[in-house]
């Protein structure tokens, strides 16, 4: 492709006087996954930040057109790998939707369940990587340890234990394990035992904080206007939670809270995550016990097929809003298909926030974003 | 009772009746090279397993257990493949420089090796300015690593290399204040005298405040100085992926991990040597029979434990801590540390001058 004169000759052009281009990426430590960014520093100041994407686009999409109701559905697994099983949500919701399709009230609360599991084991491994991408490695094997239970959970639930794909149109492919909810208690149990090592180690580290605090700092006003949901808004007070504005399955019926700082700062942002997998345990906690008895799975027709017109769903990930758009003509694939991925419009700040900080600030306002590469690109 | 100072002397005795004078010293240079060289394989492949194993015992993980029993030939096998793997020089790389440069950094611990007393009357070179010589050679390993990270012709190189020269220009500073508390006290730059001077007490111990100062400052400039975490920013993973060693591949790479630890090894010695007595053993005032006992212990064993005491604390705090941002380095240098050191070096000249130490 290129030769390798031709890459030096480039890059010397494209900075100007005293200024340093680095291409950070594809293959980087910090980017966790294959996210190009083109950093410009002056000595170790950052200049501009510009993210290359399309290094993992596999036009899912495009793909899903030709894909039926039921099969759409487990292509969104790979979009936002941590929070498969939500994903999966958002479009059964869809076609439920679309279709008028009663789900049963023990899939509503398991699914739920799951989808509290799913946050929590994305947020755990979300912490060891921000830790790790500060430099300390130590944290990352603390949040596996509790990660791994969750994973475990999953295993026994449905067989995977990353790509769920739990989730039928109706309710839920299989009954749960006659263990889930013993479990679950036991994860619960551990968490809660846990979580101060969490503050001990991280949280309450001064270096960490010096680090995150008053770094890559997003008001309000941007948040909305970049289109930040999820713990990235709700640490610029921005109240933006899908299961309370709009809340679907049982999450009405369920009491938490939304986890809400107003410093806008990375620290604001680890915050909320670290408030918020405790409001999931709270979530579990009330409906563990409460499981109705039943089916698991409602009565659909075989072959299914969306009325014309336009859809859209959305469920709050464990990164922001997930959004299904589906045009239909009346068959049985949908004719367009479109995802509001959460990551592309938390990906779009970072030049934002993080140009005029330091490279290692850099890390603190890349890690606080909670990038999932795929769900970029998808 | 073992002592490597018959050794020695037997050994010396031996060679300058059996040679003459001149070729017996040529010989005692070779055996000394041979047993440095001998001593820094050994080291790396012990620091580097017990590094892991630290690690691995803090991430609630078991770490190397595979290779050998409880994995303790886990290094020998990792040092097998580097030298067998092919050392990549990059195109447009300055291939003198990058070639030279993990010798350089590689020689500072070699020579940093002369002076350091590693048991009772066993000391390659007991030079009467020995701290003077520790202080001005250990500065000479920034040459290495910006050597390094300019010859790369990589811009994570040449990052790493800027912030490591100003790392250690700057932790310089302090460690050689803290240095100069016990020289202070001493009143001697020699390293056996200091030892000596430890005989009835560690300075630690009755150095009062400004010893204990000295100390805390000392651990914190040297983790910086061998670019250790939380001070790893010449080679931060997340940043630089591996700043100023990036380019390194093989033999050269295995150099400069190599002398990561053997810097970590000699700043602790001296560490030892300084704050904790060298190969001085425990001894508490009027207790004869403890005294008794713990010089019972060889002196070569009591500097060892010593030594490998810092190091694991130097190994803790690079797995607890993240890793601090290159002005807040800067910062707590200039800000905190040096104005520290300034005073405690007034505070122990006050006390020296007075005599209130014990």
């Amino acid at each position: 492709m290129y030769n390798q004169t031709e890459i030096i000759k480039d890059t010397s052009e494209l900075g100007a006087d005293g200024e340093l281009v680095i291409n950070m990426g594809p293959q980087h430590p910090a980017t966790h996954g294959v996210l190009h960014l083109v950093v410009t520093l002056n000595g170790e100041t950052i200049k501009k930040i510009e993210p290359h994407l399309g290094f993992i686009h596999r036009s899912i999409e495009k793909m899903c057109e030709s894909l039926t109701y039921r099969q759409f559905i487990y292509v969104t697994s790979r979009m936002d790998y941590l929070s498969s099983h939500i994903n999966n949500l958002g479009c059964a919701l869809l076609v439920e939707k679309g279709m008028q399709i009663e789900v049963p009230e023990r899939a509503k609360y398991i699914r739920v369940i799951l989808s509290e599991l799913t946050r929590i084991a994305s947020h755990e491994l979300w912490l060891g990587a921000m830790a790790m991408d500060l430099g300390a490695f130590t944290p990352f094997f603390y949040a596996f340890r509790e990660r791994e239970m969750i994973t475990d959970i999953m295993e026994d639930t449905c067989g995977a234990r990353l790509t769920m794909n739990y989730i039928v149109p109706g309710g839920l492919m299989y009954d749960l394990h006659p263990d889930f909810q013993k479990k679950v208690k036991a994860f619960i149990t551990q968490f809660k035992s846990k979580v101060t090592e969490y503050e001990d180690l991280v949280t309450n580290n001064i270096i960490f904080q010096s680090r995150t605090k008053g770094v890559g700092i997003l008001s309000a006003e941007d948040a909305i206007s970049y289109g930040c949901t999820g713990p990235v808004a709700r640490a610029s007070g921005v109240s933006c939670d899908i299961r309370k504005i709009y809340p679907y399955e049982v999450y009405d019926k369920v009491e938490f809270d939304e986890v809400i700082e107003t410093a806008g700062d990375s620290f604001a942002r680890y915050i909320v995550r670290v408030k918020e997998m405790n409001q999931s345990i709270r979530i579990i906690e009330q409906l563990i016990d409460n499981i109705p008895e039943g089916d698991f799975v409602g009565k659909t027709k075989n072959v299914l097929k969306l009325p014309k017109g336009e859809f859209y769903s959305r469920v709050e990930t464990a990164r922001g809003e997930f959004g299904v758009y589906v045009v239909s003509e009346g068959g049985t694939t949908p004719h367009r298909i479109k995802f509001r991925s959460p990551g592309f419009s938390n990906l779009s700040v970072l030049n934002h926030i993080a140009a005029g900080g330091m490279i290692g600030d850099l890390m603190a306002s890349m890690g606080t974003l909670d990038l999932v590469i795929p769900d970029i690109d998808r | 009772m073992f002592s490597l100072e018959g050794i020695t002397t037997s050994v010396q005795d031996w060679l300058f009746m059996k040679f003459n004078p001149t070729m017996a010293l040529a010989m005692e240079c070779v055996i000394v090279i041979l047993l440095s060289i001998s001593l820094f394989a050994i080291l790396g492949l012990i620091l580097v397993l017990m590094e892991r194993k630290v690690a691995a015992h803090i991430q609630i993980r078991l770490g190397p257990n595979r290779v050998g029993p409880g994995g303790m030939f886990q290094t020998v096998a990792d040092t097998l493949k580097l030298i067998m793997k092919e050392g990549l020089v990059p195109d447009k790389a300055d291939k003198f420089l990058f070639n030279l440069a993990p010798f350089v950094v590689m020689m500072v611990g070699m020579l940093l090796l002369a002076p350091i007393a590693f048991a009772k009357n066993f000391q390659i070179w007991d030079i009467n300015i020995g701290v003077l010589y520790i202080s001005a050679v250990s500065s000479l390993s920034v040459i290495g690593i910006l050597m390094a990270g300019w010859a790369s012709n990589n811009k994570y190189s040449l990052l790493g290399a800027m912030r490591s020269g100003a790392q250690i220009v700057s932790y310089e500073l302090s460690a050689g204040f803290a240095v100069l508390t016990i020289v202070v006290l001493t009143g001697s730059l020699q390293l056996s005298e200091i030892v000596k001077a430890q005989e009835n007490g560690w300075w630690i111990f009755k150095g009062h405040i400004p010893a204990l100062i000295a100390f805390v400052l000392y651990i914190i400039a040297v983790t910086a100085e061998t670019n250790r975490a939380p001070f790893d920013l010449a080679e931060a993973e997340s940043e630089l992926t591996a700043g100023f060693h990036t380019e390194y591949s093989g033999m050269r790479f295995a150099l400069f991990f190599l002398a990561e630890y053997i810097n970590i090894f000699i700043v602790c010695a001296i560490g030892a040597t300084l704050f904790f007595g060298g190969w001085m053993p425990l001894h508490i005032g009027n207790w004869e029979a403890f005294n008794h006992i713990m010089d019972y212990i060889p002196s070569s064993v009591w500097f060892m434990g010593k030594t490998f005491f810092l190091i694991f604390l130097i190994m803790w705090f690079r797995w607890t801590f993240p890793r601090l941002r290159v002005d807040q380095l800067l910062n707590l240098e200039w800000k905190y540390l040096l104005p520290i050191s300034l005073f405690n070096l007034l505070l122990v000249a006050i006390i020296a001058i007075l005599g209130w130490h014990f």
